[in-house]
Parts: structure tokens; C-alpha cells; sequence
């Protein structure tokens, strides 16, 4: 048993710590917090020239040909700087799809492109926050798609998107071309500006089909356990970030003549962040490992990370705002924005008590 | 990142299955977590048939030793395997498969021997670790006192110096094993005038001695398998002293890393792969408001939430231990494992009672899931949650230790330790 990355991922999480360290500050996330900007442009085209979106893209289509134990360690570093970009969109969920479910010649164009980072693309799956397929009322017909979804993450930014719709086999997926005039965006508010989200309505759209009709809802939950997998380190690194901070501020402000830290009622919440942090951790490892090697680990493994880390994260970003006190309460300081990516985070995909159903059907299968 | 064994460890794992299937013999499916349990169940013993579980105890560790098993990761030089800490992992989960007697050798090869290693002189070494190694021998702790129990270096059981011998007056309580243990590895207060820490010696006292007086203390489990040990005068030759005088704090410590090494590394309460998996086929068949309990959304949640922590242990005990045997040295990380579990089994365990309905406060075998196991947790676990350090201790030593926060304001380090402040009934 070997329980930690190689070296030459451990290389490549330094390297990911720098550009990050560089480009994704806190103050660098908060001025995306308060533009219109719907991502961060610049630090996007730097990760396309470092090579992050080619990392789990096979060779034959313009990719690096690393595996997914790649993609977790920079998922893990995105998710500690809470950098404000579209990777998980277009990596984990989109290219995925495309990777499971595209002909030839999709995965030829499609990849490539995102890869690259020449094109942006994202997932399309909610209606009204509604995330199951049984819920999908988009309709496609003929290969034109009519209909609302919403929300979608990076719908602002995506040049394309894969689009559950409704058509004679049941639900189905479909490649948009969001460029295309008959696609509205509109922005939706949402609590963290920081991952931008939008209501996309299609107004009979030309669509391509993605895998076959009436394999949408297959596709979409064999994707899902790969992102949840992912996201876990995105969650682990927030966490662990989020308990940092709260480390820092218990380190440096005093009360009664004392740094806060020294009092146990701070002390042990920090304790209690930092068993959730290494326990989600240690879940997430194991989800990388399933994903990477053992697919018949996979449904077990990334639903118990994802469990793991929704909490973790929840925990420790929401105690890191009561460490500070007031000023954690205040719009300028950092502790609200690991508040929100935490919810943010465990919105996409379904939460906690879809991942605990999910879990608890792989162990009945097992049992 | 790799869970699967190494070659090496494949190799070993077969090695240690072939031996253990010649030698005893396969459990139920459920024995595995049943075995965490089963020093709170032989609680109840005392007497002939606890005499007898020492023995039985005795002769595992005993055909063990005979077979160069008797333990893993100690060195060749003192009768060991001179394995690695996977390789003790890999003998755990294999053991635990196997119906094999309660191990009664944890405060000896677990605790005493690394200390005698570390800080004892070649004729302790001699003269202890061998018979410890074969379990001709039964080790006892004697740390806590009635008013020292975190706060450890609080302890004042007296040693005075007599010639060459050491007169030890005092008593220590909460001893497992206490009256049947030959050895016991005593922390003694040789001078209140030094600060706390300072002013303690360690020795190795042999129960027989004339003045030790041991007592049984009944549990909330209803069972007496600790006990309250007196000191009456009891002499000690020098030569039993582990350390140097005024050392045993620092001795002290060497013990306790290795307690919460033993407390936090345990193989054998997994059942494998899939966890949960027994109890979650057992709640096919336990109804509950009318339906099988599987079938209400709140059991699922809630059985699924405790399966993700639980799973997420396991697995942070391996990425401890995979990274021992990579070379980390032993920090405090146990303490992140011994603090959640002793939280997790807690809630686990009044969880599963409720299912159990009118049963669930029952300790009847016939009438109680998995012969009244959770019962039996519920009433163990708050031992685990205190003993080895508190929760609160475990959480002091992450804040402190791993994360670096500042320490608490102390008014009793410095100070001599008959001038440290008591409650109305304690006097240095």
C-alpha cells in the first residue's frame, strides 16, 4: 500500500502552488468578486500555456496523457487558492463526456480545442436548480433544442455546452454551440460571484448528439462519480485553506491579554476543522486511486469523499467566519468566500443527503 | 498511490494467512468489530474463567513467539521479526479474521518494551523483554491517580530513596490487568520541591511485592477489569529505576507515543473492504414502525453518513502508517484517529440501539442485534473517549502539536510542586 502521490506529481503540485501563489491570491479572487468578469481571464490562459487542461486529455487528441491522480493534485491546489476559472466545467465534466461518450470525430474537434484551452466548455443540466433526469424538460427535436436550463455554471464563459434534453428515446445529450443566436444567457445571481452562473434558454438551437439517445442520465451519473471524485480535492483544499486561515488569525489576535489560539474554545474548533480536513483527505485519496485504477471502486469511494468533503468544507469555512468574529462577518475580509465556494461546491452534482442515498445503495449492493 | 499490496506485502500477507490457518481457526463474519469490544466484555469475568482467559492469552502469544510471530516490528535483537509497521498492519488484519483469545500484552509489547528499549539499561533489557516477547510475563500500567489523571505530572505517589532501594507510597488507579500483572511500569513523584515535571522518576515494580495492594473497581459496563493498585511502603531496588532520577516525564512520553501508536493503529475493527457491510445486511431484517429499518430514509442517511466516516478512519489509520513505513517519524496524527473514533463508535452505537426498539437497552444476547455488540460499545466507548488522553487532550495535542496554535497560560509549570494550587482535599 502506498498512500501519496509520486514524485513527479508532488513536482507538479510545487509548480501549481507558484502560479497559483502568483496569479490567484485572495485579493486576486476578490476582484473577480466585485467585477462582471466571468472568470479570470488571465490566470485562465495561463494554466492553457502551463498545460493544466491537457492533463487527463488522451495524446491522440491533443492532451498531456497523464491520468486523473494528475488532475487531483491541481484540483487540490484550484480548490485551496479558490481560483476563479472554468476548469471544473470544462475538465472535469465536460471533456469527460466527451471522452465517454463522443464519436471519433467529436473527441478529435472537441478535445483538442479543450485541451488547449482554445474553447470553454461546460455542462448543462439543471432545470430550475432541479439536477435529476427525471426532471429534464428541454426538449430536442430534430436536432434543435427548446427549452430553459438553469443554473449553469460558466454558462457566461462557454463557447459550448452539453445539454441534457428530452427527445423520443428519452434523455439524451447534445453539443450546443452557445455562440449560436438562438442561445439567450442571462447572468443568475448567485452567493459566490467568484464561479459565475447563468440561465441559458434555447430558442430551437441546432444541437449535435453526444453518445446515444436516451443514454443522457447514464452518461451524466457515470460523469458525476468522476467529478464528485475531483471535486473532493477542490473541497479538501478549501477546508484545509479555510482552517489555515483560521489558524493564522487564532496565532496573531489577542484577547484578554492572550492570542486567542491559546484559548481551548478556539483551540479545539480548530482540532475538530483539522480531523474533518485529514479524514475528507483521506477519502478523497482513496477516490483518485478508485478513479485512476480501480473502477470498480469508483461508486463507493467518490460518494464517501464526496460526503467527506462537503462537510469538511462546510465546517471549517463556516467556523474559520466565527474564529475571526466581526471582522469575519465583513465583505473585505477572505473568511466568506470559502463560505460560499463551500456551498458553491455542494450545490453542483446534488449534496450531501443524493451522495449519502447513492453511498448507501453501493454498500447494499456489496452487503 | 497505490491501495493494494505491494508484491512484497502480498507475499507476506500469504505467509502470515498460511500460519494463522494452520494454527487457529476462522471467525463469523461480524467478529471482526465484535473483537474491539471484547475487553469490555471480559470486564464481567473475574475470577476462574478470567484466570483462564489469561492463560489462553498466555499460550496464543506463547505459540506465537515459538513461531518467530510473536511480535512483528520489534527488532531481531530482542526476539522480534525486525518487520516493518505495514507488515504489523498486515498481521492485525489477518489476525483478526481468526478466533484467537483477548490480548492481554498491550501495555507490555506495546508500551513497556519500546520504553525499556528506549531508556532501559542492558540488564533491563535482558531480564524483561524476553519473557514480555513469549507472554511468560503480563504487564500493568500505573500513570493515572485518583488526582492525576490528564494532567498526569500532577501524580504523588511519593518514592523516597532507603540504601539502594526506593519506598513507594501512594495509588494509582484505573490499572488494567492489575492483579494479574507480574510487572508494572510505575511514574513517581522522587521531589515536590522541583516543578512538576521535573521532580518524577519511572521504575518497573513487581506486583508481588509486599505493600502492593490491588483492588477491583466495578465499570459501567458492570464488568471489573481495572482496578485500584496502593502502595504501602513497597520497596523498589535502584535497579529497577528506568531512566535517570528526575527523568520521568521524558520516559513518560516514550510510553505514551506508543499507547496512542497501539490505541490509534488497530487492523482488526474493519470488517475488509466493505465496512459496514454486515450491519447493513442485518437492518434488511430489523423492522422498524412496521417496515424493514433499511427502507426509512432516516436509517439510510444516517447509516451512510457513519459508513463514510468510518471508511475515511480506515483509511487516514493507512496514510498514517503508510507513511511510518516510508520513513515519517511518529507524530501526533494517531490523535486525529483515536479522537474520531471513540466519537464515531459512540454515535454508531446509540444509533444502532434505537433500531433495536423495546431491545435496544437490553444487554440479553438472544434479544439484541449481533448478541448485543452495541450495547455493549455504547457502554465501553466512553472508556476509549478518556483513557490514553482525553478528547480534550487529543484536541489540545492537534491545535498544539500539529497546527502550532499557542499553548494555554500555565500557573503550575514552574512553580515547586507543593506550591501548585489543589482543590480543598489534595496537599503535595
Amino acid at each position: 500500500m502506498n498512500f501519496k502521490f509520486s514524485q513527479d506529481q508532488e513536482m507538479m503540485r510545487d509548480s501549481a502552488k507558484r502560479l497559483l501563489a502568483d496569479l490567484s491570491s485572495y485579493a486576486a479572487v476578490h476582484k473577480i468578486l466585485d467585477s462582471e468578469a466571468t472568470h479570470d481571464a488571465n490566470l485562465w490562459k495561463q494554466m492553457a500555456e502551463a498545460g493544466w487542461l491537457s492533463t487527463a486529455i488522451p495524446e491522440e487528441y491533443g492532451g498531456a496523457g497523464m491520468g486523473y491522480l494528475e488532475l487531483a493534485v491541481l484540483a487540490e491546489e484550484m480548490g485551496k487558492t479558490l481560483a476563479c476559472t472554468p476548469f471544473s466545467s470544462s475538465i472535469y465534466m465536460a471533456a469527460e463526456l466527451i471522452k465517454a461518450a463522443g464519436s471519433e470525430s467529436q473527441k478529435a474537434t472537441y478535445l483538442a480545442k479543450l485541451a488547449a484551452g482554445d474553447a470553454i466548455a461546460t455542462v448543462a443540466y439543471a432545470e430550475k436548480g432541479r439536477i435529476d433526469a427525471a426532471g429534464v424538460q428541454v426538449k430536442a427535436q430534430g436536432r434543435k433544442l427548446t427549452g430553459v436550463k438553469s443554473p449553469v455554471v460558466d454558462g457566461l464563459s462557454a463557447d459550448l455546452a452539453i445539454v441534457s434534453a428530452r427527445d423520443e428515446e428519452g434523455v439524451s445529450l447534445y453539443l450546443v454551440n452557445l455562440a449560436d443566436s438562438k442561445v439567450t444567457r442571462e447572468s443568475v445571481a448567485t452567493m459566490d460571484r467568484t464561479r459565475k452562473q447563468a440561465r441559458l434558454t434555447f430558442n430551437g438551437v441546432d444541437a449535435e448528439p453526444l453518445g446515444k439517445a436516451g443514454q443522457g442520465a447514464a452518461l451524466l451519473d457515470a460523469m458525476s462519480y468522476k467529478a464528485a471524485a475531483l471535486f473532493s480535492f477542490e473541497q479538501v483544499g478549501g477546508a484545509q485553506a479555510a482552517m489555515e486561515m483560521a489558524v493564522q488569525y487564532a496565532k496573531e489576535r489577542y484577547a484578554f491579554g492572550r492570542p486567542i489560539g491559546s484559548f481551548q474554545a478556539i483551540k479545539h474548533r480548530i482540532a475538530d476543522m483539522f480531523v474533518k480536513v485529514e479524514t475528507a483527505r483521506s477519502s478523497a485519496y482513496y477516490a483518485a486511486w478508485a478513479l485512476e485504477s480501480a473502477p470498480e471502486k469508483l461508486q463507493q469511494a467518490a460518494s464517501g469523499a464526496r460526503v467527506m468533503g462537503i462537510d469538511a468544507y462546510a465546517f471549517a469555512a463556516q467556523e474559520n467566519v466565527q474564529v475571526h468574529g466581526g471582522i469575519g462577518f465583513t465583505w473585505e475580509a477572505n473568511p466568506h468566500l470559502h463560505m460560499k465556494r463551500a456551498k458553491h461546491l455542494e450545490s453542483l452534482l446534488g449534496g450531501a443527503i443524493v451522495w449519502r442515498e447513492r453511498l448507501m445503495r453501493s454498500l447494499e449492493q456489496a452487503a | 498511490m497505490d491501495f493494494n499490496d505491494t508484491p512484497q506485502e502480498a507475499e507476506f500477507r500469504a505467509e502470515v494467512s498460511q500460519w494463522l490457518s494452520q494454527n487457529a481457526k476462522l471467525r463469523s463474519e461480524s467478529g471482526g468489530m465484535m473483537s474491539m469490544f471484547a475487553e469490555a466484555e471480559g470486564g464481567e469475568l473475574r475470577g476462574e474463567a478470567e484466570w483462564e482467559m489469561v492463560r489462553n492469552s498466555q499460550a496464543w502469544q506463547r505459540k506465537k513467539a515459538d513461531a518467530n510471530w510473536g511480535v512483528i516490528t520489534w527488532p531481531k535483537k530482542f526476539g522480534g521479526r525486525g518487520g516493518n509497521i505495514m507488515q504489523q498492519v498486515i498481521w492485525g488484519q489477518e489476525e483478526a479474521k481468526y478466533e484467537t483469545p483477548a490480548n492481554i500484552f498491550m501495555i507490555g509489547i506495546g508500551m513497556a518494551g519500546p520504553t525499556i528499549m528506549t531508556h532501559g539499561t542492558n540488564e533491563q533489557k535482558d531480564r524483561y523483554l524476553q519473557p514480555m516477547l513469549r507472554g511468560d510475563e503480563v504487564w500493568c500500567q500505573l500513570f493515572s491517580e485518583p488526582g492525576a489523571g490528564s494532567d498526569l505530572a500532577g501524580l504523588r505517589t511519593r518514592a523516597v530513596k532507603d540504601g539502594d532501594d526506593w519506598v513507594i507510597n501512594g495509588q494509582k488507579v484505573w490499572t488494567s490487568g492489575a492483579h494479574y500483572s507480574k510487572w508494572g511500569i510505575l511514574v513517581t513523584r522522587h521531589d515536590p520541591s522541583l516543578p512538576k515535571h521535573k521532580g518524577l522518576t519511572y521504575f518497573i515494580v513487581d506486583m508481588e511485592s509486599p505493600g502492593v495492594e490491588v483492588r477491583p473497581i466495578r465499570q459501567i459496563t458492570g464488568g471489573a477489569n481495572f482496578n485500584e493498585v496502593f502502595f504501602n511502603d513497597v520497596r523498589i531496588p535502584d535497579s529497577n529505576r528506568l531512566g535517570a532520577v528526575g527523568q520521568g516525564w521524558a520516559v513518560s512520553i516514550t510510553t505514551l507515543m506508543n499507547e496512542r501508536m497501539s490505541i490509534g493503529g488497530g487492523g482488526g475493527l474493519f470488517g475488509g473492504d466493505n465496512g459496514l457491510g454486515s450491519i447493513v445486511a442485518l437492518l434488511r431484517e430489523t423492522t422498524l414502525d412496521g417496515r424493514p429499518a433499511l427502507e426509512h430514509d432516516a436509517v439510510r442517511q444516517k447509516m451512510a453518513e457513519f459508513a463514510a466516516r468510518f471508511k475515511a478512519l480506515e483509511l487516514t489509520g493507512y496514510r498514517t502508517l503508510s507513511a511510518l513505513s516510508q520513513g515519517a517519524m511518529p507524530g501526533s496524527e494517531s490523535s486525529v484517529m483515536k479522537l474520531a473514533m471513540g466519537l464515531l463508535i459512540q454515535e454508531m452505537a446509540a444509533f444502532i440501539m434505537e433500531l433495536q426498539g423495546a431491545a435496544g437497552v437490553l444487554t440479553d444476547r438472544q434479544d439484541t442485534l449481533m448478541e448485543a455488540m452495541w450495547q455493549q460499545a455504547y457502554l465501553g466507548i466512553p472508556a476509549i473517549r478518556i483513557a490514553g488522553g482525553t478528547d480534550e487532550v487529543q484536541r489540545n495535542i492537534i491545535g498544539e502539536r500539529i497546527l502550532g496554535l499557542p499553548t494555554d497560560i500555565r500557573i503550575d509549570k514552574t512553580v515547586p510542586f507543593n506550591e501548585v494550587p489543589t482543590g480543598p482535599s489534595k496537599k503535595g
